[in-house]
């Protein structure tokens, strides 16, 4: 089994890497250092990757803490003209809390807070594509109360209500040329906060024998609806025919439903593999529309057309001394972009991810959880097709180059 | 267990090392650009205001931040050039220029919107902050002086004459060319001899073609310079620049019916009912009838010219009356006809316009006008001609294309025997004016405030037109030299600005 397994790792290594619009899987250090795996896996991270597992729990109470620290690097160039720019995003900073407790031997409870979907990137003022994107923050709270209940020793079931709270700041130029009359480029920022929503999640754990775990979880859509968020228009020339003034604008930003499906299997005693599918429906974000409420200022469409995309999730756990467990995974991550809309506010194009981690029993109650993740994204010729100026498709194109490194750290209290 | 511990710290170890996110081939890298067998360490820009980066009848810093040799410059610097091009930066985006506190030159326009909703061009107000007498001294890589012609360029002390030189003039008797050899660049561009023709052209031909007189210091400002001068003039500044084996390129003299400025006001501006058009003709009837054949009878006018001077309008749109200074003057002989002066003078130089005349951007605010408000009866264009500066006639037109033919064969000739690069400039406005030429945004032309390529004086580019210059200047250098100098996007480089004041 061991051997196939490998083999498998290795076909996908090989084929197109792909990592997903603005989701951001940091939502735990022990499932991440093992390739954001969870979905068979019963552990403190369960409330996030799967409810049902919350019942197998062997502690009576567990809370676990962390956070990561994202660095993201974007480089962008284009060989025809020699612009070249790179962001300097500020680290991101992903947090997670979960809370369970095992009421009775058939019922848990739990409640999570949780970051999946977020995104900072800062390219330098007036860059090339600066018409499209200057810097954007995006950041969305999951809080999810959580219950579980446990039919028998094969089947069990959880889930709960998730009410987010979401925020966005973007700022871009309002076009590839419009300044003031001193040259300052003219540009607008939309700031919307306090944006809340309300979904669901589901999960279902099966365990046919001992050793093996099949799980499937389904998070639902939330669509961020942003009410009379604030539009601020600088350096407009006093024109009437630049009619940009201060305003309120709606919008809505959609945060995809994932379905998750996987299963584990406990070997030799000490080991556990555990993969994971991830299938995340990207094809609500259709596009990005910004509704100012000043008839005169035109609103901004924006298509973005992405589709549904996969994530295929491999890890590894060893527990290694009674002191140290040890992590490592893998995953693949596909890009929900589509040909030609491929917009520098979010830069994603098909990821190879690499994890690692450990968890340090401190105790019996204490555990420390350490993790890493590293994502190389290849280098991409790729354009963004549907930004119009008088009504003409004119492409922003050039090669892009990501990565990101995201150590994390948690602690784990339990009882 | 070792070996997770190992694997683990080695991929620690890959992402932190691997932090900046490098491209296989960066742009950025010594190399990816190549500047071929020129050097580019020390770029000299040359030329009158087009070097400059003069827009919208003005010189202002944003202006000259996309003059054709700074947008070069950046893509120099690309291919191992120089980083820095200095330039004789105005102190604000106004525009106007003063000297000891008077203002000489006015504000530059903008695009405004008037109280009807139509947009136009309007000077820009305000208290413009460049004084001559403060400006710093040159010089500098941008050694484009608006208002120069050739000869200028050589001419020591010309600072005197021209404020924009004697803004940066190193001293009271340097001139442009010296200034520019000072630097010892090690690159050069050499754009001069359009106002050699262009100031003739745009005074509607009020000048004199000088051809034949081969001394400049006895030219008018609106004058042609003689082509023997020129090349004369131009063969020095080659040298003087080329001096101790700087490359360069030259750029040639663009057709002056290429430019807004000539191509804006239609000829048929005059809309007149048929009634009215009746009444004037009766009033030319005497003219048309009696005097004309009368002076082609007495030998003093050609039949050929009785035909061109013939007045008749019609209902719809009309040709207006204009005076032409290459018609014979009959003011003398109407007089001893016995015809009052006033009429005589009015009749002397007459003609009505036709297809082969362009009318000046700035003939608009005087067509179709009351020459005196206080007499209905002295619209201009129909009652009283338009004057021969606001009219280029085919004539005219003639001698400036045979002049600037003669330049360009000059620039063409010396820049072959040289070695040296030649930008055809005339075509290439040419294909503005004639189809356009298409961009990612769409299609450069030369219409006036909304074709892209010219600024709101109608005769200077717009920074998207300076980039197109910047570009086929670059195609040229890479063609010569085999350099691989990137070009720039057109579409990134804005055109008008509007602002009301």
């Amino acid at each position: 089994m061991k051997k196939s397994l490998l083999l498998a790792v290795l076909i996908l290594a090989t084929a197109v890497t792909y990592a997903g619009g603005y989701r951001v899987s940091l939502q735990g250090n022990k499932s991440l250092a093992m390739g954001h795996t969870g979905v068979a896996v019963v552990s403190s991270e369960s409330v996030f990757f799967n409810p049902a597992g919350l019942v197998y729990m062997e502690d009576k109470f567990s809370v676990s803490v962390g956070g990561f620290g994202v660095f993201s690097n974007v480089s962008y160039q284009n060989e025809r003209t020699g612009d070249f720019a790179e962001t300097d995003s500020p680290v991101g900073t992903p947090l997670y809390a979960y809370l369970s407790y095992k009421a009775n031997d058939w019922l848990a409870f739990g409640l999570g807070v949780y970051t999946p979907y977020g995104s900072t990137v800062e390219y330098e003022d007036d860059w090339a594509g600066s018409h499209l994107v200057n810097n954007i923050d995006l950041a969305a709270i999951y809080i999810q109360p959580t219950v579980s209940l446990k039919f028998n020793e094969y089947l069990s079931v959880g889930g709960g209500p998730i009410y987010v709270t979401g925020s966005v700041n973007f700022n871009r130029n309002l076009n590839r040329t419009l300044t003031d009359l001193d040259g300052n480029r003219s540009e607008v920022t939309i700031d919307a906060s306090g944006v809340n929503s309300w979904g669901w999640v589901a999960g279902l754990m099966f365990n046919p024998t001992e050793d093996l775990s099949i799980g499937f979880n389904y998070r639902s859509e939330i669509i961020l609806e942003a009410e009379d968020g604030e539009a601020d228009f600088e350096n407009i020339p006093n024109s009437p025919l630049t009619p940009f003034s201060d305003t309120t604008f709606d919008a809505e930003l959609p945060l995809p439903a994932e379905l998750t499906v996987g299963l584990s299997y406990e070997f030799c005693d000490k080991w556990l593999f555990a993969f994971d599918f991830n299938r995340t429906f990207w094809d609500v974000y259709n596009s990005l529309d910004i509704d100012f409420a000043n008839a005169a200022v035109p609103d901004s469409q924006n298509p973005r057309n992405y589709k549904n995309s996969s994530i295929y999730r491999f890890g590894l756990q060893y527990e290694a001394t009674k002191m140290f467990t040890l992590r490592a995974g893998y995953y693949f991550d596909e890009s929900p972009v589509q040909a030609g809309y491929f917009a520098p506010e979010t830069p994603r194009n098909d990821s190879n991810n690499f994890t690692g981690g450990l968890t340090v029993n401190v105790g019996n109650h204490f555990q420390i959880d350490a993790s890493f993740l590293y994502s190389r994204f290849k280098e991409v010729d790729a354009s963004y097709n549907f930004y119009q100026e008088n009504g003409v498709n004119v492409p922003f194109r050039g090669t892009y180059k990501s990565n990101a490194f995201s150590p994390g750290l948690g602690i784990t209290y339990k009882m | 267990m070792k070996n997770i511990l190992k694997t683990t710290l080695a991929l620690l170890a890959v992402g932190l090392v691997s932090c900046e996110a490098d491209f296989d081939n960066p742009v950025t890298d010594a190399g990816f650009y190549t500047s071929g067998t020129a050097d580019f360490s020390n770029y000299v820009a040359v030329g009158n205001s087009l070097t400059a980066g003069y827009a919208d009848g003005a010189l202002y810093i944003t202006g000259q931040e996309n003059s054709y040799p700074n947008i070069m410059a950046q893509q120099f610097a690309k291919a191992g050039g120089s980083e820095t091009f200095t330039q004789p930066l105005v102190d604000d985006n106004l525009g106007g220029l003063k000297v000891n506190g008077q203002v000489v030159f006015p504000n530059r326009f903008v695009l405004s919107v008037d109280a009807m909703g139509n947009p136009g061009p309007v000077r820009l107000e305000g208290d413009p902050q460049t004084d001559v007498t403060t400006s710093a001294a040159g010089p500098f890589n941008n050694m484009g002086v608006p208002g120069a012609k050739s000869f200028h360029l050589n001419a020591p002390g010309y600072g005197a004459a021209n404020p924009w030189f004697g803004r940066f003039q190193t001293s009271a008797s340097a001139s442009v060319l010296e200034d520019a050899t000072s630097l010892n660049p090690t690159f050069f561009s050499l754009w001069i001899g359009n106002n050699d023709i262009l100031s003739y052209a745009t005074s509607g031909g009020a000048g004199v073609d000088q051809t034949g007189n081969l001394d400049p210091t006895t030219y008018g400002d609106n004058d042609i310079t003689d082509p023997n001068v020129f090349a004369s003039v131009y063969s020095a500044q080659v040298s003087a620049l080329a001096q101790g084996g700087a490359k360069g390129v030259l750029v040639n003299i663009p057709d002056v019916t290429s430019i807004p400025y000539f191509t804006t006001v239609p000829v048929q501006s005059i809309p007149l009912d048929a009634a009215t058009a009746a009444g004037v003709n009766a009033q030319f009837a005497l003219y048309n009838n009696q005097a004309l054949p009368g002076l082609v009878a007495a030998g003093i006018i050609t039949q050929e010219e009785a035909n061109l001077r013939m007045v008749n309008f019609s209902p719809g749109a009309n040709f207006p009356i204009i005076t032409d200074d290459d018609l014979t003057d009959v003011t003398q002989i109407l007089i001893a006809q016995g015809i009052p002066a006033q009429t005589a003078a009015l009749l002397g130089q007459l003609r009505q316009a036709n297809n082969d005349d362009l009318v000046v951007l700035v003939a608009s605010s005087v067509l179709g006008t009351l020459a005196d408000p206080s007499n209905p009866q002295s619209v201009i264009g129909v009652a009283v001609p338009l004057s021969d500066q606001f009219v280029l006639t085919a004539t005219e037109q003639a001698r400036v294309a045979t002049a600037s033919a003669a330049y360009n064969t000059a620039i063409r000739g010396l820049a072959d025997a040289n070695g040296l690069a030649f930008v055809d400039a005339r075509s290439a406005l040419a294909r503005v004016a004639d189809t356009g030429v298409s961009f990612d945004g769409g299609l450069l032309t030369d219409t006036f405030a909304t074709g892209g390529a010219f600024s709101l004086d109608g005769v200077h580019p717009t920074p998207r037109g300076y980039a197109y210059t910047a570009n086929l200047i670059i195609d040229a250098i890479n063609n010569t030299y085999e350099a691989t100098i990137p070009k720039v996007n057109i579409g990134a480089y804005g055109t008008v600005t509007a602002t009301n004041n």
